[in-house]
């Protein structure tokens, strides 16, 4: 393609034949099939990717792969856009659309740059310097900075692709498909265990996918192609590329991510992500290393790459990174990229080598082709704003700490740099282990595992092709064993030995025109490209007294953000180790947490959205309250009718008629929600006496009792009405939310404290649909469905319950009142349900039988100063804050009762239950509102309490409000205030009991 | 997440369990001999040891069975599992 003008003529696993066009910052492009953004975009010679975060200064490409700083993008449009991608990690789909993320308004013309010649203002910590005072002022100062800073934009509209979850275990997880990983996965498959082998990459290989490596005799890939069918054909081997190993948690639990898409702007016809929950027996990671770079003064100009990278984009993508190359290493792996860019015909001008003397076969091999070998000197400086134009070069003094001649000017347009390459200790790290220093590659590199974990390969500091194929090969059959399987004979892959000499670490590289002393100096050697962070960054922090790498990296923002440092946090702790006068391994390194690259939300919530995030609980009666225009309100998981209005109709208007049909006709409430728990046993009457406040054991058969259920605290809990059934058998209900709270704490008293006792528990909930009618005609309403229950006052009086027939189908009926009207509650089989309402709804309708839900329930019960557990109480309410003193008892131990008589819960000045009128009778007050004594005209103003319930009451006329005031029951009378934004209510404390306080109409 | 040995059921994800706080608190058996001091270092007060702690765990989405668990609160490993009015072990 004429477009693509650093495409080479040949090389590179890339299909020529299918061309794909895509854009980037607006502008089209073209590139191949198996290219990344970023090696399309290094072919059509796209220097400038991005601006950096606090300086925008213009940055390019930096490497080729997870670890990239500045090719971070936004995906895509609209819906299913996605922020902060690296350009290396996204496979080029024909199509693609992106944008850099950090360059308002142009990456050539940048407003923010102003920043870059205001340096001396934007120090270490400057957010914490600068943006402190006024603290009204942040929000503006956010705003600012989240644009400057730029990073990405969240998606707007809902994304509207699936994503899945697998749960799967596995023997051996081997985690990383290059040639160690490969070769651990082969000893382990061959042995019978169960293998996952996950790659982040779109294809397996590893590093030999940028290399020309040879292993057992053939080209690598052939031998990584020959590795990838014996292990596919394995039955019990699975293969997952694409797929990240994101997280090491405990017990062996890692999750991976799957992308299972390449082209995220198309619907799939399955998720686009899948998360993959593992639990492994045993782990090995084969997770490689990435390059560091070295760190000299204007080191993050577009055109520095790392050195491998550099290899990679010729070797894997057919890509020449420049024209003109200079090479800048501390180490002998730099030279294969010299010998790869030379063998691809791009010119290497020199390979500048801080070592004096540098020797073995990958050195003489570039010796022997004529290109300039500079040992002993050093990368001075770098010419160039836009793109790499020059270099610098100059030779170091004996210490290496300053130059020690004249600088040479080379021209070129790319600089490979390499400082040696850190192991990928992430994984092990967050699975608890410690990685330790070594010497001889000057990073961190896998300590003794805590968890049942191993590393092969690079990850664990083996860095040669032969050395890391028998650490793969070792590590999966001592997994395979570990596992419980016998490993197989087979020999280990094998490769070629190559001598390579030791690296000599120099972590802050000389400027060829400042001294290292001088002020100023290393304002522009880079340690964290992503994130903007100097040396001089780092030496400030030091200076001003940040001495721990964890304080470090929040002042400094040293590896943070996308990237998450993977090339900076080495380089940035030596050079905080410089500063402090420490050795690296004393610096320690930061807490490696996951993920190791960003997961999406999408992936984490997977399929429990929408409707799946939470169950819906409905009632037998739901589809009629539907036909009947109820709105619901959701109680726990339940849907319950919260009220039924009819056309033209406010609220208020339906709950003042259903209200005032539940106190002079009927009404109908649907209370199938009430937990119902069944408990039977010969302890049963003294298990329940021991949970409620009040006395249970001489309860009598076919008799009801409200009880009080409190914490060892003493604070309320839970309340409801139990029955006796029989001698050892109880029906007790509980709160809707709380339900499944009250088993619990049965089951826990029973099986924890009171073992000895014979009783069980059973969750009966759902075996029932209750209905409740109340009100004047609810008795003749009563008597037209029943002829074997006898309805008598006497005979079915208040508090008691019968079994019989109600409309021919078996019920219980409970004769129990949340109203304070005569009440039936009638419990029949669930599947009986809609029956009886529809047939109770018909049969009534001659009485004005009215439908009610919760508001209405509330309204009721409040007009008769019914608690209601959860908005009366909040967890911190005693009985006796309730004035319900009547239902503790005196005589016997139950569940908090020693609490009661805490110094705290009978102090003065408790919070008590009260009823509140406001002066004005049409004014409501708003639950929550904040109640006082004193008024002042502004705040500060004591509060003594708050309003709990707040309704307007038809039965009454007016307002009426429950509230928790401060000895609220020694201020009857008293006017209290409850001061709000634009007004202040008054109101009077009164009697909690609003309505019917004789209670003369239970029985009708 | 952790992989806890149900006594009763055997390996379970984390996600079927909840959690108890510290093992063999004894509830007194008579509470009104304590004064408040004692009472409420029954009722609040709990080790939280850095390292091998005795804990309650509940299988909650199993087999509702409650259990004691020796766990290192540092480093997440585990020892025994043991039912309920068991010695914990030595």
């Amino acid at each position: 393609m004429s477009t693509s003008r650093n495409r080479l003529a040949e090389g590179g696993r890339i299909e020529r034949t299918k061309t794909l066009a895509f854009t980037f910052n607006g502008r089209r492009y073209t590139g191949f099939e198996g290219d990344t953004l970023a090696s399309a975009l290094l072919a059509n010679g796209v220097k400038a990717l991005a601006r950096s975060f606090k300086y925008h200064r213009p940055r390019g490409l930096y490497s080729a792969g997870v670890e990239e700083p500045n090719a971070v993008v936004q995906l895509e449009n609209g819906a299913r856009t996605r922020p902060n991608l690296q350009a290396t990690e996204i496979e080029l789909y024909d199509g693609l659309s992106a944008k850099s993320v950090n360059c308002w308004p142009s990456v050539e013309f940048d407003i923010g740059a102003i920043n870059s010649l205001a340096a001396r203002l934007l120090p270490a910590g400057f957010y914490y310097k600068t943006f402190m005072w006024p603290k009204s002022f942040w929000m503006t100062y956010e705003k600012v900075i989240r644009n400057a800073a730029g990073l990405g934009t969240a998606p707007k509209l809902p994304d509207p692709d699936t994503y899945d979850k697998m749960h799967e275990h596995a023997d051996v997880l081997v985690v990383g498909g290059g040639p160690s990983g490969l070769a651990a996965a082969l000893a382990a498959g061959r042995s019978g265990a169960r293998v996952i082998l996950a790659d982040q990459e779109g294809e397996l290989g590893g590093r030999m996918l940028s290399e020309n490596e040879t292993i057992d005799g053939k080209p690598a890939m052939q031998w990584v192609e020959d590795a990838t069918r014996e292990l596919t054909a394995m039955d019990d081997v699975r293969i997952l590329t694409r797929t990240t190993a994101f997280g090491y948690y405990d017990q062996n639990y890692l999750g991976l991510l799957e992308r299972r898409h390449i082209n995220v702007a198309r619907p799939l016809p399955h998720s686009s992500e899948r998360l993959w929950r593992v639990r492994a027996r045993q782990v090995v990671l084969a997770t490689g290393a990435i390059e560091r770079p070295l760190v000299f003064a204007n080191n993050d100009r577009p055109g520095v790459m790392l050195a491998g990278a550099l290899r990679s984009y010729v070797t894997r993508y057919g890509v020449s990174p420049g024209k003109k190359t200079v090479i800048f290493t501390n180490n002998d792996d730099a030279y294969r990229s010299a010998l790869a860019l030379d063998d691809a015909g791009i010119s290497v001008a020199a390979v500048v080598d801080l070592r004096n003397d540098p020797d073995g076969p990958l050195v003489d091999a570039v010796r022997a082709r004529d290109i300039s070998v500079f040992d002993g000197w050093a990368i001075t400086a770098v010419i160039g704003k836009m793109a790499v134009k020059a270099v610098e070069i100059s030779e170091l003094s004996a210490d290496s700490e300053n130059v020690s001649g004249p600088a040479k000017r080379i021209d070129c347009d790319v600089v490979g740099s390499s400082g040696g390459w850190n192991p990928v200790v992430h994984l092990h790290s967050q699975s608890g282990g410690k990685a330790r220093f070594d010497e001889t590659i000057q990073s961190f590199v896998p300590g003794p595992s805590v968890q049942k974990e191993q590393s092969a390969g690079a990850c664990a500091g083996t860095f040669s092709l032969k050395d890391c194929l028998k650490s793969g090969h070792d590590v999966g059959k001592a997994a395979a064993k570990l596992a419980g399987f016998t490993p197989s004979r087979h020999k280990q892959p094998v490769a070629d030995t190559v001598f390579e000499a030791p690296l000599q670490a120099l972590w802050i590289v000389p400027s060829s025109n400042l001294d290292n002393r001088a002020k100023g100096f290393g304002a522009k050697h880079f340690v964290d490209i992503h994130s903007d962070v100097s040396v001089a960054d780092i030496e400030l922090a030091a200076r001003e007294g940040y001495h721990s790498v964890e304080h470090v990296k929040r002042y400094t923002a040293l590896g943070m953000g996308p990237d998450q440092g993977k090339t900076g946090n080495i380089p940035g702790m030596a050079v905080l180790g410089q500063a402090l006068g420490q050795p690296i391994a004393e610096v320690g390194t930061t807490t490696f947490r996951p993920p190791f690259t960003p997961v999406t939300y999408g992936a984490l919530a997977g399929r429990d959205i929408g409707e799946f995030s939470d169950p819906a609980r409905k009632t037998a009666m739901h589809h009629w309250h539907e036909a009947a225009g109820a709105l619901f309100e959701d109680v726990g998981q339940w849907k319950r009718p919260w009220y039924y209005p009819k056309p033209g109709e406010t609220m208020q208007d339906a709950l003042n008629r259903e209200c005032l049909a539940a106190r002079n006709a009927i009404g109908i409430l649907d209370a199938s929600t009430l937990g119902k728990i069944d408990i039977q046993g010969p302890d049963a009457a003294e298990f329940i006496n021991r949970i409620y406040t009040n006395a249970w054991i001489k309860l009598g058969v076919g008799k009801c009792r409200y009880g009080l259920m409190l914490g060892e605290d003493a604070m309320v809990m839970d309340d409801g009405v139990t029955a006796r059934l029989g001698d050892n058998h109880f029906h007790m209900t509980t709160t809707t939310g709380n339900a499944a709270r009250v088993l619990g704490w049965l089951e826990e008293w029973l099986q924890t404290e009171w073992p000895e006792l014979q009783v069980y528990c059973n969750s009966v909930t759902e075996y029932w649909s209750t209905m409740t009618i109340c009100g004047p005609r609810a008795g003749d309403l009563m008597a037209e469905f029943t002829t074997d229950i006898d309805l008598d006052k006497e005979a079915f009086p208040f508090m008691s319950f019968r079994e019989g027939t109600v409309g021919g189908i078996p019920a219980r009926v409970f004769r129990i009142s949340f109203t304070g009207e005569l009440s039936y509650e009638i419990n029949v089989p669930a599947n009986m349900g809609l029956a009886l309402w529809t047939a109770l709804m018909n049969a009534g309708e001659k009485y004005g039988i009215t439908p009610y839900g919760t508001e209405t329930m509330h309204i009721l019960r409040a007009e008769k100063g019914y608690i209601i557990v959860g908005q009366e109480t909040d967890g911190t309410m005693t009985p006796l804050d309730l004035g319900m003193d009547w239902i503790v008892s005196k005589k016997k131990d139950f569940i908090g009762r020693r609490s009661l008589s805490r110094a705290d819960c009978v102090r003065e000045g408790r919070k008590q239950l009260v009823g509140l009128l406001t002066t004005n009778p049409a004014e409501v007050l708003p639950e929550g509102a904040q109640l006082v004594a004193d008024l002042k005209p502004a705040p500060p103003m004591d509060m003594i309490g708050h309003v709990t319930s707040s309704y307007y009451s038809a039965t009454l006329g007016r307002s009426i409000a429950l509230a928790v005031v401060k000895d609220g029951r020694n201020r009857m009378g008293e006017t209290i205030h409850a001061p709000m934004e634009d007004k202040t209510m008054d109101c009077e404390i009164v009697d909690p009991v609003f309505f019917d306080k004789e209670g003369s109409r239970i029985d009708g | 997440m952790f992989l806890i040995n149900c006594p009763w059921c055997g390996e379970r994800d984390e996600e079927e369990f909840a959690y108890g706080g510290e093992a063999h608190i004894v509830r007194p058996k008579d509470p009104d001999a304590l004064n408040d001091e004692e009472w409420a270092d029954y009722l609040f007060m709990r080790k939280n040891t850095k390292g091998n702690y005795l804990e309650r765990w509940n299988h909650a989405h199993g087999c509702r069975r409650w259990f004691n668990m020796q766990r290192n609160t540092a480093t997440h490993e585990f020892g025994a599992v043991y039912k309920i009015g068991e010695k914990p072990p030595k």
